[in-house]
């Protein structure tokens, strides 16, 4: 029901995201969605790949500051509201949505987000009979 | 304790009124002895006095600082207070930021210094019979031949064994049965380690009873956990090479400040800003005056050390002054908002956080004629959490504050982001500008 996304700390001057990127380019490893969330304070770049364990040891060896951590990914066809009415089915029950992005994939519109409920969200997918992915069922849209 | 307490009891059983009285009668002579130096006969004659003018020991403010400028513009021989053929001994500072610098002795000063050291010892708890194994560095660094010359003084069996291969000086413990070590904090923490590694139980294996620390900043904390693992008691110690070396002050059996032997030195605490006295038992730079020393006294050597007099009486009779742990450099300090700030004050509120990492950097600004104060601080683990890094970051800000008084940014890095600079970290970038 969720996918592995990297969050690599950031640091906020020219060329640390290109350090980052040439890591995944030496690794063979290939950048599904990313999105980077820069407050005054921090810089946040989170990444969902092909291949997330081997990215986070990567990233890892080469002292690079990041975390792994699960995060819902649900597929939702490509039409007018249907992302309204999946965020609707969370907000009714409550759930605050810490982050969000999203991007489109062979046809299918993907959201990525994080809420303060995880448990709680994933009986909201179920009943709703949302497509939640995880990471095979991700990348075989890819 | 057997016997005596007190190696030299003539100068450490003295009341204050008579501590006074000769520090007095040692400053009139040490003065006298300053106007054989070049350096010191220009300096009063530039600031119009004379040794004439200084009549009591408060008349002593009277008197210009001599400051490590000094010493340097000086090399090597300008402070030199005798002919060279009576000064039988060199030391000279690395001089790692600059011009070198160089302290001289004549064999009276050897023997006073050796006096001092014994004294210290004596005063730890060592007599004949302890086998005393010195760590440190010989050569121009003054902890190898000070405590050497002080602890053969004291007739102790005193083992040069000078620094590094720990498992050689492990080797000496045992198979002479050390009992007494000099060792800089970190070190003795290291030759436990070794010990470990090697199967020896230091209460059991060795004769160990008595550690000498000093020349590097630790806490009480490590103190005590340095005695518990190797089975001793630690006692501080305070030297710098200008004022000879070891055997500037030392702690008693008390374990609770160092006393200065104040039959050597005049002690003064000021503010490192403007000079002035600090009120008794607050922090400020330390001033030394020598009043026993021939080849090269000091008057109102500026230390750069920060430190405070610990108020009140020791238990243990002496009525010597009591300096407090070594507080840091009095080069380090800013001027933030008219506040003085301290690295160390910075640096230990940050080390207080298990989340954040050993290095930091203080960048100083004034956009818009606004002091300012950011401090960038590397994170140890990084959570994309955002909630919890502004928590903590909001509870570092918090706490400095309340230790330096003004609020800093703060800002969380990334591991490896702040450079990590070859020996000397540099903490402080200071990028105000003038604005006039």
């Amino acid at each position: 029901m969720t996918v592995h996304q990297i969050s690599v700390f950031v640091e906020n001057k020219s060329g640390t995201l290109v350090k980052v990127l040439d890591l995944f380019k030496e690794a063979g490893i290939q950048l599904i969605a990313t999105t980077i969330s820069d407050t005054a304070d921090y810089g946040i770049f989170r990444i969902i790949c092909s291949e997330p364990m081997k990215a986070k040891s990567v990233l890892d060896a080469a002292g690079v500051s990041s975390s792994l951590a699960d995060v819902f990914a649900v597929s939702l066809e490509n039409y007018p509201g249907t992302a309204a009415d999946a965020i609707s089915f969370l907000s009714q029950a409550g759930i605050g949505i810490s982050y969000l992005y999203s991007f489109m994939l062979s046809g299918k519109g993907i959201l990525i987000f994080r809420t303060d409920a995880p448990e709680k969200t994933a009986d909201v997918i179920r009943a709703h009979g949302m497509s939640a992915l995880d990471d095979a069922s991700l990348l075989s849209l890819v | 304790m057997e016997g005596s307490s007190f190696l030299h009891p003539q100068f450490e059983t003295l009341s204050r009124p008579e501590i006074e009285a000769l520090q007095l009668e040692r400053l009139h002579g040490t003065l006298l002895q300053c106007m054989k130096s070049p350096f010191y006969r220009k300096r009063f004659a530039e600031s119009g006095i004379s040794p004439q003018d200084i009549r009591t020991l408060d008349d002593i403010v009277k008197i210009p600082f001599t400051t490590k400028q000094d010493l340097r513009d000086n090399y090597p021989f300008g402070l030199c207070t005798v002919g060279l053929d009576q000064v039988v001994r060199l030391h000279s500072s690395s001089g790692t930021t600059g011009k070198p610098t160089v302290i001289l002795h004549t064999q009276r000063d050897l023997d006073q210094w050796a006096d001092a050291v014994a004294r210290c010892l004596y005063m730890a708890g060592l007599r004949p019979g302890d086998i005393f194994q010195n760590t440190s560095g010989y050569g121009m660094f003054t902890g190898g031949l000070g405590f050497q010359y002080g602890a053969e003084r004291l007739g102790l069996l005193t083992v040069p064994a000078a620094a590094g291969n720990t498992k050689r000086q492990i080797k000496f413990i045992t198979d002479f049965g050390t009992t007494a070590i000099h060792a800089i904090p970190s070190y003795a923490g290291r030759l436990y380690e070794v010990m470990a590694e090697m199967g020896i139980d230091p209460q059991k294996d060795t004769r160990l009873k008595t550690l000498v620390i000093g020349a590097e900043p630790h806490s009480e904390e490590q103190r005590r956990r340095i005695e518990q693992m190797l089975g001793v008691r630690a006692y501080n110690s305070f030297g710098m090479s200008e004022m000879c070396g070891p055997g500037v002050a030392f702690e008693c059996q008390e374990q609770n400040g160092m006393h200065i032997w104040e039959d050597y030195y005049i002690v003064e605490v000021v503010d490192p800003v403007t000079l002035e006295p600090v009120p008794e038992g607050e922090v400020g730079e330390l001033v030394l005056t020598t009043i026993n020393r021939e080849a090269m006294p000091l008057l109102r050597y500026r230390t750069r050390d920060l430190t405070r007099i610990l108020p009140g009486e020791c238990p243990c009779g002496r009525r010597h002054k009591r300096l407090d742990r070594m507080k840091g450099r009095s080069d380090d300090m800013m001027i933030l908002k008219g506040v003085n700030i301290f690295p160390i004050q910075i640096e230990t509120v940050l080390m207080q956080f298990p989340e954040l990492g050993n290095e930091y950097l203080i960048t100083l600004t004034n956009e818009d004629a606004n002091d300012s104060m950011t401090v960038e601080v590397e994170l140890n683990e990084f959570h994309d959490d955002y909630p919890r890094l502004q928590a903590l970051t909001g509870e570092i800000r918090r706490q400095l504050k309340d230790e330096i008084l003004v609020t800093p940014e703060v800002r969380l890095v990334p591991k490896g982001s702040i450079p990590v600079s070859e020996g000397k970290a540099v903490r402080v970038r200071d990028l105000r500008k003038t604005l006039i």
